[in-house]
């Protein structure tokens, strides 16, 4: 009998227990010292990962017969800003992709210039941090070329793309940076067409960031200016990118 | 398992199983519960290379409840941040568990099953001595016994390398590095797919996992996991 009560508690204490536990995370995820170390996996796994990768390796490309029947859009599918709209209403004609910070020579590119640049074709998945994936087929011209004009300053580390679509009643900017690595990777293209027909205001027109070996909040849609900087410390939130201020996403989105 | 025996019985469990036993099961309870969370943001699994919203799910979830997920309210970054720290210590424990259980020779000595032992006969008699509440051998009362045994061998060496495969599988960084995770697996939503089920079955094996212990005398096996010494339970083995 008394074997019988314990195996009882002890059953009861497991459920109790697991339920205290549960609770005990969302204190433990609100403490500032332990979110210091559940937030150094972004560091580490970025770290592991370029320790494991070669900095060229590709990213899957696929047949025509693996894309996706349907490409869905996500984030902002029509920007409201009034100069972007404008701008789209023109087709784009009078748009221009800024290019500097630390340059040695700041660029203003048109969209027929930059449609006349050597293009990159690549047929690639495109994988949501929600968990859906989608493969299209992208094209545009590396952005290793447009940075090769420009001409990097030395201190220049990351590049940092300013966007036309905004959050929060469009008083925050979409912006993202990557590194140099991912910069210069061959595959990481300033994709203006999408399944060979000029990409659509769902998906980013005129111009959206491909850097195929992470997930889709990198892939900066309604790209009007590309900056190159020493340090993300003092620009915007401080943490790279959008979402990485406003919800805490990691910064390196490889995983 | 030694057969040391003294006073305190037998020192069963090595100061390596238990650190990883309880390393491992703190960390399984944050990745179920971060895992829901991050299933949250699109409870729908798919098979094949792709998988969105005009696609086929096999399978598809309303939201799992707060009470069980880690965080409790809606939040998919911290969710996240919390499955991707904790997934470096389980695997990283998995492996350091799996080397010194091959020197300290845990692995050969305590988890080998003989051949004889997966003969049906045997396999019916574990069986019936599990449904009878037997779970010692009253000449070996240390020694695990056989379905022990292949439900541990089944969650160290099948289930635990799997679902680290399937997560990694899942990064897009790896598939770069690592394509054949890619082709091993029939792309990244199976993998998601697989993630999953393997997920569902480690919850399988917890639950058979503290009812046995339960059974068997709760405060003597968790004893035996904090200190190493088991005594036989009075009564038991025969």
């Amino acid at each position: 009998m008394t074997k019988l009560i314990t195996r009882r508690h002890a059953a009861g204490g497991l459920i109790l227990g697991a339920g205290g536990l549960l609770s005990g995370c969302d204190a433990l995820g609100d403490n500032q010292t332990f979110r210091k170390v559940i937030y150094s996996g972004d560091g580490i796994n970025r770290r592991l990962q370029r320790l494991v990768s070669d900095r060229g390796a590709l990213a899957r490309e696929y047949s025509p017969r693996e894309m996706s029947p349907r490409f869905r859009t996500n984030g902002t599918r029509d920007p409201t800003n009034p100069e972007y709209t404008a701008l789209a209403k023109g087709g784009f004609a009078n748009w221009k992709l800024t290019v500097d910070g630390l340059v040695e020579r700041p660029l203003a590119i048109s969209l027929n210039q930059l449609r006349s640049m050597p293009a990159r074709s690549q047929i690639t998945r495109h994988d949501c941090v929600e968990g859906w994936s989608a493969i299209g087929k992208w094209t545009g011209p590396r952005l290793s070329l447009i940075l090769d004009m420009a001409r990097l300053k030395p201190a220049a580390r990351y590049i940092i793309f300013h966007c036309a679509d905004a959050y929060r009643g469009g008083t925050e900017p979409y912006y993202e940076s990557i590194d140099l690595i991912d910069s210069f990777h061959p595959q990481t293209i300033l994709a203006w067409a999408m399944n060979d027909s000029p990409l659509s205001i769902g998906h980013g027109a005129p111009v959206r960031l491909r850097v195929e070996r992470q997930l889709g909040y990198k892939h900066a849609k309604y790209v009007m200016r590309i900056e190159a900087v020493a340090s993300l410390d003092h620009i915007r939130g401080g943490k790279g990118g959008l979402w990485e201020d406003m919800a805490g996403y990691d910064w390196y989105a490889g995983i | 398992m030694s057969e040391r025996k003294d006073r305190r019985g037998i020192y069963r469990h090595r100061l390596a199983t238990r650190l990883w036993h309880w390393v491992t099961a703190a960390t399984i309870f944050v990745m179920l519960g971060s895992g829901l969370m991050i299933l949250n943001a699109h409870p729908h699994l798919y098979w094949g290379q792709y998988g969105a919203n005009f696609d086929h799910p096999w399978i598809s979830f309303s939201r799992f409840p707060g009470w069980m997920t880690i965080p409790s309210t809606y939040n998919l970054a911290l969710a996240r941040r919390w499955h991707l720290t904790f997934a470096l210590l389980l695997a990283f424990a998995l492996l350091a568990f799996m080397i010194a259980s091959l020197i300290n020779r845990h692995f050969q000595r305590d988890l080998r099953v003989a051949p004889r032992e997966l003969a049906p006969g045997h396999l019916w008699c574990d069986l019936k001595a599990h449904l009878a509440f037997r779970f010692h051998d009253p000449a070996r009362p240390g020694a695990f016994n056989t379905l022990q045994k292949l439900s541990y061998v089944a969650v160290i060496f099948v289930l635990l390398p799997l679902i680290i495969g399937t997560g990694l599988t899942m990064s897009p960084g790896i598939n770069a590095a690592w394509p054949w995770l890619l082709d091993l697996f029939g792309g990244r939503q199976s993998a998601r797919s697989i993630h999953f089920i393997t997920a569902t079955l480690i919850v399988a094996f917890i639950i058979v996992h503290l009812t046995l212990v339960i059974l068997a005398g709760p405060l003597g096996e968790i004893r035996s996991m904090i200190t190493g010494w088991w005594r036989v339970p009075a009564g038991d083995g025969e």
